[in-house]
């Protein structure tokens, strides 16, 4: 088959066409990606380290490890509950059911900020009674946990809702019939076999919790030390002119980028092995 | 007759499952959607009429649709070859398209602000011609394409994947030549995928923000995209005109989420 004339591009065609893809692609994604080491760098490793061990930095990694764990464990518990419940029954209300997990990646990140000052602001619909009991939601913690619960809601279902699917339910019915109990099937039988799609929605679902500006920027009123997350630390880094600072904390989230797409690599590579070793026909 | 369920946690999937999708996104939104409807149609009228939201919507709108169409162009390119052609730094360059979708939005903003800046590594090339590429709306566009052309390439490389040989072999005995193939044959088997591709370029670029908001150097009338609009709206607590742009951004993005849905269909009930 290679080489084949009828069904390929001539040589020179090919040449054209992977250079501009190159070229695009060097443009668009090797570029910034260079230059954001390259600026934090601009200054010398003393003042990138100097950057990072800042006390301000520190609180700013510490929030947003913080959210990131709370928002990634509620949403892989929700995604599972979510996924088990569409993949395993039908029931009336299914398809609108998926179309609303859906939801939050058509909404604003703004937005998703937004609708909790409705809700917890001091003009919201529970901000009298919560100045009344000295809870504070917005511009604290919890109003950025829940901004951040409200934009990474999707990404563990929507991993493991298709990876479901695909798979029967032969091997949990059996498991059931010879007297294993709902959790023990769950488990044994069937996180073993959505293991990697789980942690791949895990990944992603861990990024964008660590990354999210936004959503966040909206809730946390921008208080040095206190409500700042990593991405909201080096936007004021930056407004102020300190550059190699602002690019010193922006390594940290863009190495977090390339190792989430590094694993997602080798995720896919052991997704393929395994289900070629399972299914010898495909 | 219902069939009885064999596996167990019905009740307790569907409860919890209801009850934290209520929790975190439906009563939010509803609670957007009360403040908003509680404003007269005149006061609706009067916030989304002014100027300033008038120039935010142009703006937000026609980057949107400009960047859409150059991610879907780039788009068909890039997957096009990643799928077709073998050549070394293939795999890399596939794992690569993923960045925009792994970088946090914000160190996307000011990277791409610092090389578009007039002193910066593209920004002082593009000077020379007297193109302003940072501080504009070519910036927006910029930022917005960066954002978006992931979604073709991934919508459009399972479709391209699974596109066998044999029809274009059939072209080809019949007498046609390779770009009559492409144009004829190819193009409109990938049609459905590529507008999927496009649409969530463009529905996602809509709401796109901290990728924006560096770059576009958020001028009033100029250069202000609708959810910077929002948060100034808010900073100067006018919560009714953040909740009316808001709910009819969300309106616009909702239309196009269901216009993709029915093409899903559409294209499902095709292949069956």
């Amino acid at each position: 088959m290679k080489g084949n004339s009828v069904t390929s591009e001539s040589h020179a065609v090919r040449f054209i066409l992977i250079t501009c893809t190159m070229c695009f692609l060097a443009l668009f994604l090797f570029l910034p990606l260079a230059a954001v080491f390259a600026e934090a760098l601009r200054k010398g490793w003393e003042l990138f380290f100097a950057s990072l061990h800042e006390e301000v930095a520190l609180s700013a990694i510490k929030l947003t490890l913080i959210t990131a764990a709370i928002s990634v464990i509620a949403n892989t518990i929700f995604g599972v509950s979510a996924s088990w419940l569409i993949t395993k029954f039908s029931f009336r209300g299914r398809s609108l059911l998926l179309t609303l997990i859906d939801l939050p990646f058509a909404v604003s990140p703004i937005i998703a900020g937004l609708v909790w000052i409705f809700l917890f602001g001091s003009k919201g619909w529970f901000g009298p009674w919560l100045t009344e009991h000295q809870i504070q939601i917005i511009f604290a913690l919890p109003g950025i946990i829940i901004a951040t619960l409200f934009v990474t809601f999707p990404f563990v279902a929507r991993e493991l809702i298709p990876l479901m699917e695909s798979q029967s339910n032969d091997q949990e019915e059996a498991a059931i019939t010879l007297g294993a109990s709902g959790w023990q099937v769950f488990l044994r039988v069937t996180l073993p076999n959505i293991k990697w799609g789980l942690l791949y929605g895990i990944l992603l679902c861990n990024a964008r919790a660590m990354g999210e500006f936004g959503a966040v920027s909206v809730v946390s009123g921008h208080i040095r030390g206190k409500t700042n997350t990593l991405p909201l630390h080096i936007e004021v880094l930056y407004n102020e002119y300190q550059f190699s600072a602002a690019f010193a904390c922006a390594t940290l989230l863009a190495l977090l980028a390339l190792v989430t797409l590094g694993l997602k690599s080798l995720v896919e590579g052991i997704q393929k092995s395994e289900t070629k070793d399972r299914n010898p026909l495909h | 007759m219902p069939k009885r369920r064999v596996i167990p946690g019905f009740g307790l999937t569907l409860g919890f499952t209801i009850s934290y999708l209520s929790l975190i996104i439906l009563i939010p939104l509803a609670a957007l959607f009360i403040k908003a409807a509680g404003l007269s149609w005149s006061e609706w009228i009067e916030i989304l009429g002014s100027r300033r939201v008038i120039a935010a919507a142009e703006l937000t709108f026609g980057a949107s649709f400009a960047a859409a169409i150059i991610s879907t162009l780039f788009g068909l390119l890039v997957t096009w070859v990643l799928v077709r052609y073998r050549f070394p730094g293939r795999r890399l360059l596939d794992a690569m398209v993923d960045l925009p979708f792994a970088l946090p939005t914000a160190v996307a903003g000011i990277t791409l602000t610092t090389i578009y800046a007039p002193n910066g590594w593209i920004g002082e090339f593009l000077g020379h011609w007297g193109i302003r590429s940072s501080y504009s709306p070519l910036g927006v566009v910029i930022a917005l394409t960066f954002i978006g052309f992931p979604f073709v390439v991934r919508t459009l490389q399972p479709v391209m994947d699974e596109l066998g040989k044999e029809i274009e072999e059939a072209a080809a005995t019949l007498g046609a030549n390779r770009w009559i193939i492409f144009y004829r044959v190819i193009l409109p088997l990938l049609l459905p995928a590529l507008t999927t591709g496009f649409t969530l370029a463009f529905a996602r670029a809509i709401g796109e923000y901290g990728s924006v908001i560096f770059i576009s150097g958020n001028l009033p009338m100029k250069t202000e995209i609708l959810p910077l609009l929002i948060v100034s709206q808010l900073e100067q607590l006018k919560y009714s005109a953040a909740a009316v742009i808001a709910s009819s951004m969300l309106i616009i993005s909702f239309l196009l989420l269901f216009l993709i849905n029915l093409l899903q269909h559409q294209l499902n009930w095709q292949k069956h």
